[in-house]
């Protein structure tokens, strides 16, 4: 019921785009991925400490409907580019989200490890997964939001901006993916 | 900058308004997770046992930081391209040619002078176009997938996306309603890895590109790592080379009318090796590169590389630099540049992100031997890093009819000119 209430406010504030500014626009994007930072949808991203940089090509891709998603291709219409640059900016301040608390399946961390060191995971997203620059932090995230990605990136189904994580993903079967979305959504 | 509480919308609001924006690159990096204090109690000798979720993690790759560098997708402005800073041997001048083209990467020149400039993370392809001594940035075309590929020939534009080529006829005479492109071959994999395509047309009326291997390092399908050729029509598909990694910069010698070729090795093998190379395709259809067995002409892959020789695989003809990614190259045509520039390779070395010390990000130059080997390879056009990161990254070159040249970043979004004694923009 909460997620139906806040794609309705979504919708309503995106089809009234125009004469909106950012600050209308801001909390239309946190009711969805949480106002702390923390997402309580399914397979909508946490947001919070996502690196600026990160989030303004994401934005951007949204806006140009090179990254087809919606409702967030929709959101995205009618930003300026200083308006892009500044919700990244407010974005990159919102807390960083917390893991679930819950007791943690060691065998699963144990298998997943080795995979996270081969694949060179934490090599660009840094061993606590915090993530820099233009590589997003992942630490944390959701990890039903996680496995989707991962599984999107496998099937070139989401290219991303540049090709990095479709190579990277490659050579990864299913269930070895179901484990790193486990380590990294636990990271803190 | 003003703080606010995440609980608290109306402040969070006014952080949102009066927010002083911080200017690529300069953005927030975020600071690493701070290991949890000890406890005030423990003893100093024992050390405390890291939380679960970090049981077993390695220490090998923390702070290193090596990914691939993104560029902003919002080009820089003019006043900001770092023209100042990029450096060339003495009497060659550099300028801006054109701002404003986000991810500027292949460059090709039509006939009537139209500068067509491609992309890879953009959907772009551009026209530059002259008027009255006014340069004007054209988007003639959006929505295009990894549009990185372009060439021209007689009137006709060429466009190579991810999995399909296109071309437009008559383009320079439609620059302002260009007509959809008409797909000419798309029996083409859509692998996203390095699925982009650089596209040249031969002297032999016919159109090269390559088709990349779908990974860093794998056995590649029979359809990938090679370069095909095709007729103008898409008619008439070969393979004319295999055992290629990815390449996104070739020409055909002007003398020889052999094809050359930039290829960028596999990563992560280690930060010194292998080399990126440079490569001559002397018998079309038999010439075998290498990749995955053997890189470099003479490391054999610690996976895939046994029993195999390097010596049954064509030798590149010179290294590039480890991880250094050359791109786009072009043989120096024109008479505009000193006598000894003549057919020699300028190079666009986009540079290097598996690496912990940043290696190429410069133009170079290979000055050939009479039977076209390389006699020496120089720096050309340097200046794009400082302090180890980039403040441009080149992607291709083009020599122009009047004989300067040009020099894509896409990492800025620019087009830069490099021009030699007095010489001045033709149609000024």
């Amino acid at each position: 019921m909460r997620r139906l209430l806040a794609v309705i406010v979504l919708l309503a504030a995106t089809f009234s785009a125009p004469a909106e500014n950012l600050a209308d626009r801001t909390p239309t994007c946190l009711s969805c991925h949480g106002e702390d930072g923390q997402s309580n949808n399914a397979e909508t991203p946490s947001l919070g400490a996502e690196p600026a940089a990160y989030v303004l090509i994401q934005l951007y891709l949204f806006r140009e409907k090179q990254r087809r998603v919606e409702p967030m291709t929709q959101a995205a219409q009618g930003l300026s580019d200083d308006d892009l640059r500044q919700l990244s900016e407010v974005i990159a301040r919102l807390p960083a989200p917390k893991p679930p608390a819950e007791p943690l399946d060691a065998a699963r961390i144990e298998r997943a490890w080795p995979l996270a060191r081969k694949h060179h995971c934490i090599f660009c997203h840094n061993s606590d997964f915090s993530g820099h620059d233009n590589v997003p932090r992942l630490a944390a995230q959701r990890e039903d939001y996680l496995l989707k990605a991962l599984r999107e990136y496998k099937a070139n189904t989401r290219p991303g901006y540049d090709a990095s994580m479709a190579e990277v993903v490659q050579p990864l079967n299913d269930a070895e993916l179901v484990d790193l979305a486990y380590l990294i959504a636990h990271a803190q | 900058m003003t703080r606010y509480a995440p609980t608290r919308r109306g402040l969070l609001l006014a952080g949102t308004i009066t927010a002083a924006m911080a200017v690529w690159p300069a953005v927030a990096q975020q600071p690493a997770a701070q290991p949890p204090a000890p406890a005030a109690t423990a003893p100093a000798a024992a050390p405390q046992a890291p939380p679960t979720w970090a049981q077993g993690r390695p220490d090998t790759a923390i702070g290193a930081q090596l990914a691939p560098i993104a560029p902003p997708p919002i080009p820089t402005v003019a006043d900001k391209l770092p023209v100042e800073k990029l450096k060339a041997p003495k009497g060659f001048k550099i300028e801006v040619y054109a701002a404003g083209v986000g991810n500027a990467r292949s460059l090709r020149q039509g006939d009537k002078g139209t500068v067509f400039v491609g992309s890879r993370l953009l959907d772009k392809v551009y026209a530059i176009v002259d008027k009255g001594g006014k340069r004007e940035v054209k988007t003639i075309y959006s929505g295009l997938y990894r549009p990185n590929g372009l060439a021209f020939k007689d009137g006709t534009l060429y466009i190579g996306e991810l999995s399909k080529i296109s071309k437009v006829e008559k383009i320079e005479d439609n620059l302002d309603n260009p007509p959809k492109p008409v797909v000419i071959y798309d029996d083409l994999p859509k692998d996203e890895p390095h699925g982009w395509k650089f596209l040249t047309i031969g002297p032999d009326n016919k159109l090269y590109f390559q088709v990349g291997a779908p990974c860093n390092i794998c056995m590649p399908p029979p359809t990938h790592a090679q370069i095909r050729r095709i007729n103008l029509d898409g008619s008439g598909a070969e393979v004319v080379a295999r055992g290629i990694r990815q390449i996104v910069g070739m020409d055909f010698s002007p003398t020889s009318k052999q094809l050359y070729f930039t290829e960028n090795s596999r990563d992560w093998l280690s930060e010194d090796i292998p080399e990126d190379k440079l490569n001559r395709l002397a018998q079309p259809g038999k010439d075998n590169f290498g990749y995955p067995y053997c890189h470099q002409g003479n490391i054999p892959d610690q996976e895939f590389g046994w029993g195999h020789s390097c010596d049954e695989f064509t030798k590149p003809l010179a290294l590039l630099g480890p991880h250094s990614a050359p791109l786009g190259m072009r043989f120096y045509t024109g008479t505009m540049f000193p006598s000894e520039y003549r057919n020699a390779i300028f190079i666009a070395r986009h540079g290097s992100w598996n690496r912990s010390k940043k290696v190429g990000g410069d133009i170079v130059v290979a000055k050939l031997n009479k039977d076209g080997t390389v006699k020496s390879i120089e720096p050309f056009l340097t200046g794009f890093i400082e302090n180890n990161n980039y403040v441009g990254r080149p992607a291709d070159v083009v020599v122009l009819k009047d004989g300067s040249m040009l020099i894509s970043d896409d990492f800025n979004g620019a087009v830069y000119r490099v021009s030699y004694g007095t010489a001045r923009i033709a149609g000024h």
